[in-house]
Formats: structure tokens, sequence, C-alpha cells
């Protein structure tokens, strides 16, 4: 049987997502960045924890710590928003509803992004 | 004659079908990883919030530990490290799986329950590390 696919369609290779393997793709990438991210992060806020405020303050006021804090909120939020779409692609079934959903996890992670690192310039330029 | 299936509006099963499966490790750790990611979403907020409060100078800093260390706060923190450490644990088992390791039956189910150990054992340990006064080496 012929297929109703034009040959363009067909080499594109995007499918019913209009995206093709691009989300699951990013997925895997973030997933893999966080794993020394996500070390590193555990590392830096067990040893601040039962410092002070000056202490935290000196230490995200640090390029190399400032940048590596900057990656993982950055990676992190991506892989975020990447995951609660997959949650509302599986359970909110209303267009309009699922349209919503899907600006507003955007909206919060684009948001929460920007907030991270310009809280961290903030630091970066206090001390 | 009974209801016949196709008949419109006949409430039919939908899958998941969560009433008449049997519980197992594999689809408990699947579970888990989607709740935890959810939790953890939650959790970039939390450290959004930190980090502003940082910048916010001392003051700021105070409002947001007076926030973390109420009991609420710290069962909040236990759980954030617990997902953490689940998801991360997890994911690389999810990892390994795209690489075509480790997801026939019976390695999948034994690595589901290691998951579940390792990342009690591993959040419990941050806990005991931190109220045994190891923590702040950074100072």
């Amino acid at each position: 049987m012929s297929s109703l696919q034009t040959p363009l369609h067909k080499v594109r290779g995007l499918g019913a997502s209009h995206s093709g393997t691009g989300h699951f793709w990013r997925q895997r990438i973030t997933a893999v960045a966080l794993v020394p991210l996500g070390l590193w992060f555990t590392f830096a806020i067990l040893g601040l924890i039962g410092t002070n405020e000056v202490a935290i303050l000196s230490f995200l006021a640090h390029p190399w710590n400032a940048l590596l804090m900057a990656a993982f909120a950055t990676t992190m939020l991506y892989h975020m928003s990447l995951g609660l779409q997959v949650v509302v692609d599986d359970y909110v079934h209303n267009t309009g509803m699922k349209i919503f959903c899907l600006l507003l996890i955007r909206f919060v992670m684009i948001a929460t992004t920007v907030t991270c690192i310009f809280a961290l310039i903030r630091i970066a330029a206090s001390t | 004659m009974a209801d016949h299936p196709q008949r419109p509006g006949h409430e039919r099963p939908l899958s998941p079908h969560l009433s008449i499966y049997r519980w197992q490790v594999t689809m408990l750790a699947s579970i888990t990883h989607r709740a935890t990611g959810v939790a953890l979403a939650v959790g970039t907020l939390v450290l959004a919030w930190w980090l502003v409060s940082v910048s916010n100078g001392p003051e700021g800093y105070e409002s947001f530990m007076s926030v973390a260390t109420t009991p609420i706060g710290l069962i909040a923190m236990f759980g954030f490290t617990w997902s953490l450490t689940f998801h991360m644990l997890n994911g690389i088992r999810h990892l390994a799986w795209d690489m075509g390791y480790g997801f026939d039956k019976v390695t999948a189910t034994k690595t589901g329950s290691l998951v579940y150990i390792l990342s009690l054992v591993i959040s419990v340990g941050i806990f005991a590390f931190v109220w045994t006064g190891h923590a702040g080496y950074l100072q």
C-alpha cells in the first residue's frame, strides 16, 4: 500500500508531534548533564548548611560557583519543563486546557530561570 | 443479552488498569520517578527563592531560614533530598535502559528495589551527616 505521507514529510521524519525525537533526545541530554551538576549542587548545599549568610554570599560570588549554579538551575529547569510537558500530555486531554498548562509550564520555567540568574548576578555584584 | 461493549456511553475500562494490576517494583518505581520529578519542580521554585533571599542580604536570608527550619520546612527539605536522590538514581537506571542495558524483567526488578533502598540510605545518610555537625565545610 502506498503511503499517504509525501516524500518530503518522510525525509523530515517529524511525525505527529511535529518535533520528531527532539523532545526525547533533549530530555536525555539534560539528564546526563544533571548527574555531575546535581552531585556538585549536593556538595555545595551540604557545605553551606550551618554556615552564615556571608559564607554563602562569598561562595556564590565566586565565578566558578556562580557559573555552575547557573548551569545547574538552567539545565534543571529545562529538564523540568520537558518532564512536566509529558505529564500534561499524558493526563490533560482537553485541547484548550492542555495549551494553557503547556504555556504555564514554559512561562514559569523561563521566569524561574531568569530569576535565578538575576539573583546570581546581584550576589556577584554585591561582594 | 449482556451489555454490548461498543455501545456509545458504555463505560469501558481505560489503561492503566490500576484497580486490577498487581503492584510491582517496576511500575511503582516508574510512578515514583514521575512523582519525585513533579516534587522537584516545586523544588526549583524553592532554589530560586533561596538564591533571591541570599541576594537580598542578611534580612532576606533570615526570612528564608525562618521558614526552612520549621518542622514542616525540614520535612519538605527531607522530601526534596530523597526526591533528588531517587530521581537521579532511577534516572541513571533509565539512561542505562536507553543504552540497552538491564532492561530484562529480572534485572529491572532488582535495580528497581536497589534504587529504593539506596535512595533511602543516601538521603537518611545526608540528614545524619548534617545532624552530627559534619556539614558546613565550605565556611
